[in-house]
């Protein structure tokens, strides 16, 4: 069982990407699409810089909600997102949750990641198995 | 100009996998997965898992290289200059670990126009070598102007 219930916020996680975190998360997952890693290339077709993969801030997403139950990777049941707006290298980003249902162990949370007034994730689902 | 939905229920070949302890700690240590059960193989035994275990998102080493095939079939016929992530779920089953072999099948669920957009929604569904399903996704990918 656990103290959470329906409305209360989940601790937030607040995570400022370096510089090369791009470059670096580009090796681990394979995805080197340049607009990622390639701050020329990104201007050449219309974007103010290099911008992070949305799937590295789904994992910081998935990483918020994992929290709950101290980080255990068996947690984590389901997670769903929309990709909403672009995130950028050297920026906070925060991700903040808040409890829409509490059924014993499983948790389903409202998730939104987002850097300033900028949300790049929202509409974000996640089911978390809380011990 | 309507988007060709004859792709819709095609499956691509399974791609595989193979998972490996230093290929987790490089994706453990750029998504900031700290818990010593992804970088620690005793650390990982020690809290039940068969071996060192890969974080949840990790899905998406194994599992994206089966929707590269599907991305870029001409029978689907994605413009891929113009192509944006849409949305993503995951559900997630058994942990991936260290020395696993995962299978992902890929298949076009979906493709539909909205606003202008043409929408191409795929499904994959992972398993390891135990036939035990890891994940599955569902990939919504946004492609402007068609």
């Amino acid at each position: 069982m656990t103290d959470l219930e329906a409305g209360s916020s989940i601790p937030e996680l607040r995570v400022t990407p370096d510089k090369y975190l791009p470059h670096r998360y580009a090796g681990a997952s394979g995805d080197f699409n340049p607009i990622h890693i390639d701050p020329e290339f990104a201007k050449a077709v219309g974007l103010p810089g290099n911008i992070l993969h949305g799937l590295w801030m789904m994992a910081q997403v998935a990483r918020g909600n994992a929290q709950l139950a101290k980080g255990d990777p068996r947690a984590l049941k389901r997670l769903s997102v929309q990709f909403r707006g672009m995130g950028f290298p050297e920026q906070e980003l925060v991700v903040s949750g808040t409890v829409k249902e509490a059924d014993g162990e499983r948790v389903i949370i409202d998730t939104v990641a987002a850097q300033g007034d900028n949300q790049v994730i929202r509409n974000a689902e996640a089911e978390v198995r809380v011990p | 100009m309507p988007v060709k939905t004859d792709a819709i229920g095609k499956q691509w070949e399974p791609v595989t996998y193979e998972v490996g302890a230093e290929k987790v700690r490089e994706f453990a240590n750029a998504v900031g997965a700290a818990n010593p059960v992804h970088h620690d193989h005793e650390a990982a035994k020690s809290a039940g898992f068969r071996d060192l275990v890969a974080p949840p998102m990790f899905c998406v080493v194994y599992s994206a290289r089966a929707m590269g095939p599907a991305i870029l079939d001409p029978e689907v016929g994605i413009n891929v200059a113009t192509m944006l992530h849409g949305s993503q779920e995951f559900e997630w089953g058994e942990p991936v670990c260290d020395g696993d072999v995962i299978a992902t099948t890929a298949t076009c669920s979906e493709i539909y126009e909205k606003d202008g957009k043409g929408f191409y929604v795929f499904e994959t569904v992972s398993t390891n070598q135990e036939g035990e399903r890891t994940v599955k996704g569902t990939w919504t990918n946004i492609v402007r102007g068609v």
